[in-house]
């Protein structure tokens, strides 16, 4: 830093618009989920959201090529990135957590175990087991069958595992200079989490179509879907990511030792990849 | 108000800039626009406080709504389901709209001043994150006017009161929640990265002031309690739209497990709400008893340790909820081992005192008034960590008075010492010292007032988030409606003294006060619109 001076973006126009358009979105969201009314305004509040995230992006990517950028602000994004991927992190473990309390702690007490078991006089009845496929209240109906860790979901994580290893080739060729290679192999990348995507799909198509197992199927179809829903959010996310640097990396951005961008996106997948490893041994093995 | 500071200097009146300066080849918008689009940290801050004094304002009417119905036994004045709305939303508006949003207000002020970083690391996320506190904040108050009323389960929000039978509009609640959930992760990763990575050359972490350690934390705690309110919430919504049961037994869910959830998000988040106060109460004790801080290194381990321990002693909350016993212990004594640090604070600002050659300027009365008043509140937290005893106070007046304690005397004093002390930085004059005593006297004693007998009134057994109570009660209601009244109008005091000190009063120089030492005091006052852009030379003093 020697006497340089620092560099200080120029305003911009997408933070306002930014949350003018996630107000949009919540309030259409909540005329949706409360009125029964209001889709076009969700439509539109999402697809604004969607928009700026765009420009905003764009404008960063374009300010980046024109070098704007110097070490310092490098390291500021770096930061920025690894917080948010704590603050993602810390939001799954609240889920985890939610799950493995249900698990260890609140079904066997509803069940009668311990000091504090009077819930067995409401429902007498009331056997713990996980998954649970039958819930206390007989009036909630739970899952018929669940699914065997051994076919979709296994082949899901050698999916995503074999994703990550793909996208580590496709980062080291970049930092070789071997445009080729990081173009293939990010393309490989890309096709490995479309077809996640569409498996777990499938999958979600058989949960409610043949296995019982849905969002009302008492605490085991609840966890199910908040956990495994919120990680393919989070894959969707992480794959449009992906895209958007496939297109870069086809129209001759990054550099061999400056691109962050594509490093960024490389963290966030691998930790979209974590957190599926967790679920397949929480959610769906044991 | 009308949107005044920071007065908009050309670059070249600072001393600190080197003519290169980028940010003044930007043409900057004129007008709104340049509120809406600002990306400068001042004007940023400008605007956080404007809001949470705005809003402060807000939740401020709402518990006179309260006050006022609990002034006298019997129902008189609104009926018991607003009663239960007013109660609600002045916590909500309190905690999340006017004391977080007043402290992360003073850090984007003050932080990079005393770094002596040019700006924010991320500016532009840093006006997303303001915006997003109008619009949170616009959608939480309008569900008052939505069939059914707005949120009325308290702001803890437990389930099944706020799922099962909550009124329709939680949904908005919930979605406002998150939007304000965003801006706060946001704010605080912007924070840690300017503390990380811009400070001046030749400052060490342990050469920043205590503001910045202290605010350092506060924004890790903030990122790894946030997200946990957002999963919560999100539980919630799913259970009252898309008919999950996490909340529900019948289900094989938990409401307890709610609770859970909530106070590990909920218990960080009220130390959230006081360390930041810690560091401003640590720069103010020093400079007006003109010694500097005594203990700084076990200052900044004391802030460490709370924000680990505030990990793990959420459970102190939920003594009563039927925990096994094993928990009702280790909740005990790990919420008793938080005193500890705490104790080595209050002992730290005690002994810079001894001996200082003290005045009594505003800032330096609200802090002590701080020291003393936040050091009650402690040691009823402390009575409450004792989960036998906490079995006959919980959910009484009792609680009531240890929050209020920590919060109104504790963080929002350090708040307005906080205006106080660096008001002649913002604008150039010095706030006019008659008004600000006049509104310090008027707070303390009017604090007390409504605080202090809620601790008798709970003792007796008075239940909290009732709108009528039992005859035995009427004294100390009254006293603590008249003196939450006389709070309330000393707050118009302190916007008077604002008004005033925006507009003219007495010229401070650079270095406000003469004990002042840190970095911020060596730009001129009013601070112009861009300092340090280039780095200053920074020479470490002996702390
Ligand atoms: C020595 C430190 C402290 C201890 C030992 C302590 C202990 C406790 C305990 C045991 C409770 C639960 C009481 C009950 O519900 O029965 C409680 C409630 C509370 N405390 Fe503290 N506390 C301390 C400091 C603080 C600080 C610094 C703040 C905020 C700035 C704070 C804010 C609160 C709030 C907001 C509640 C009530 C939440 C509610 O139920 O609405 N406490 N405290
Ligand atoms: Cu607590």
């Amino acid at each position: 830093m020697s006497g340089g001076s620092y560099y200080v973006p120029a305003t911009s126009k997408w933070p306002i618009l930014g949350s003018l358009a996630l107000g949009l979105m919540m309030v259409g969201t909540g005329m949706v989920l409360v009125y029964d009314r209001g889709t076009l305004l969700m439509v539109v509040g999402i697809l604004s959201v969607l928009a700026v995230m765009a420009l905003w992006f764009r404008d960063v990517v374009r300010e980046s090529r024109q070098g704007l950028y110097d070490a310092q602000m490098d390291r500021s994004f770096r930061q920025g990135m690894g917080w948010f991927i704590f603050s993602e992190v810390m939001f799954f473990g609240a889920f985890f957590a939610a799950l493995f309390y249900i698990r260890t702690f609140a079904l066997p007490w509803l069940d009668g175990e311990g000091a504090k078991g009077v819930a067995a006089l409401l429902w007498p009845d009331f056997v713990a087991s996980w998954p649970l496929m039958s819930p206390p209240d007989p009036a909630v109906v739970g899952p018929e069958q669940t699914f065997s860790p051994w076919q979709l979901p296994l082949v899901n994580t050698l999916i995503l595992v074999g994703s990550s290893i793909t996208l580590t080739v496709a980062h080291e060729g970049l930092k070789e200079g071997e445009r080729a290679t990081t173009r293939n192999w990010l393309a490989a990348t890309l096709v490995l989490a479309v077809s996640f995507i569409i498996i777990q799909g499938v999958e979600y198509y058989e949960a409610y179509a043949h296995y019982g197992i849905t969002l009302e199927a008492g605490i085991y179809g609840a966890t199910f879907f908040l956990l495994t829903g919120f990680h393919g959010v989070h894959v969707i996310i992480g794959a449009s990511i992906l895209a958007v640097m496939l297109v870069r990396v086809l129209r001759g951005h990054f550099a061999r030792d400056n691109h962050f961008g594509f490093e960024a996106a490389c963290w966030y997948w691998h930790f979209v990849d974590v957190v599926w490893v967790g679920l397949f041994l929480f959610v769906y093995v044991f | 108000m009308a949107p005044k500071l920071p007065p908009h200097h050309p670059v070249q009146q600072s001393s600190t800039v080197s003519g290169a300066g980028q940010a003044a080849a930007h043409a900057a918008p004129r007008g709104l626009m340049r509120w809406l689009l600002t990306t400068n940290h001042k004007e940023i801050g400008s605007l956080y406080l404007i809001f949470s004094l705005s809003m402060f304002f807000i939740g401020g009417i709402f518990a006179l709504v309260v006050r006022a119905e609990l002034f006298q036994p019997g129902l008189q004045l609104v009926n018991p389901e607003f009663f239960n709305q007013m109660t609600t939303m002045h916590g909500l508006i309190m905690v999340f709209a006017a004391v977080m949003p007043a402290f992360t207000g003073l850090a984007n002020w003050m932080i990079p001043l005393q770094i002596g970083a040019p700006d924010m690391a991320l500016p532009r996320l840093n006006n997303f994150s303001f915006w997003l506190l109008p619009v949170a904040f616009t959608l939480l108050l309008s569900t008052l006017l939505m069939p059914g009323g707005g949120p009325n389960f308290g702001w803890t929000f437990y389930a099944p009161l706020s799922t099962t039978y909550a009124p329709p509009s939680t949904t908005f609640f919930i979605l406002s929640l998150h939007i304000a959930g965003i801006s706060s992760i946001l704010g605080a990763i912007n924070i840690i990265a300017t503390i990380l990575n811009m400070r001046a050359p030749g400052m060490r972490l342990m050469d920043m002031p205590l503001f910045c350690w202290t605010w350092l934390i506060t924004a890790f705690l903030l990122i790894a309690v946030m997200p946990v309110l957002a999963g919560v919430i999100t539980m919630m919504l799913m259970d009252i739209n898309f008919g999950t049961h996490f909340f529900n037994a019948a289900g094989g869910g938990d409401p307890v497990l709610f609770q859970h959830l909530f106070w590990f998000f909920g218990h960080p988040e009220v130390y959230i709400m006081i360390l930041p106060a810690f560091g401003i109460v640590s720069a103010i004790i020093p400079t007006f008893a003109r010694k500097p801080l005594f203990g700084y290194a076990s200052m900044v381990y004391a802030t460490a340790a709370i924000a680990i321990l505030s990990f793990l002693v959420w459970a102190h909350h939920m003594f009563v909820v039927g925990l096994p016993l094993a928990a009702e212990l280790f909740f005990m004594y790990t919420t008793m081992i938080i005193a500890v640090p705490t104790g080595v604070k209050v002992f730290n600002w005690i002994t810079t005192l001894f001996r200082g050659s003290i005045t009594f300027e505003p800032p330096m009365l609200f802090a002590l008034a701080f020291v003393v008043l936040f050091t009650i509140g402690g040691f009823s937290g402390l009575m409450l960590a004792i989960a036998p005893a906490d079995f006959q106070y919980h959910d009484t007046y009792f609680v009531v008075a240890h929050f209020h304690y920590v919060l109104v005397p504790g963080a929002v004093f350090a708040i307005m010492a906080g205006g106080y002390y660096w008001l002649p930085k913002w604008t150039g004059h010095y706030p006019n010292v008659k008004l600000a005593q006049w509104h310090f006297w008027l707070s303390v004693i009017g604090v007390n007032l409504t605080f202090f007998p809620m601790h008798f009134a709970g003792l007796a057994g008075m239940p909290r988030r009732i709108p009528d109570y039992a005859l035995q009660f009427a004294d100390f209601n009254l006293v603590s409606s008249l003196g939450a009244f006389m709070f309330g109008a000393s707050q118009l005091v302190f916007v008077a003294v604002v008004i005033l000190c925006v507009r003219g009063g007495e010229r401070a120089p650079a270095k406000a006060w003469e004990g002042a030492t840190d970095l911020e005091w060596t730009v001129p006052s009013p601070a112009p619109l861009h300092t340090f852009e280039t780095p200053p030379t920074f020479r470490p003093q002996a702390h």
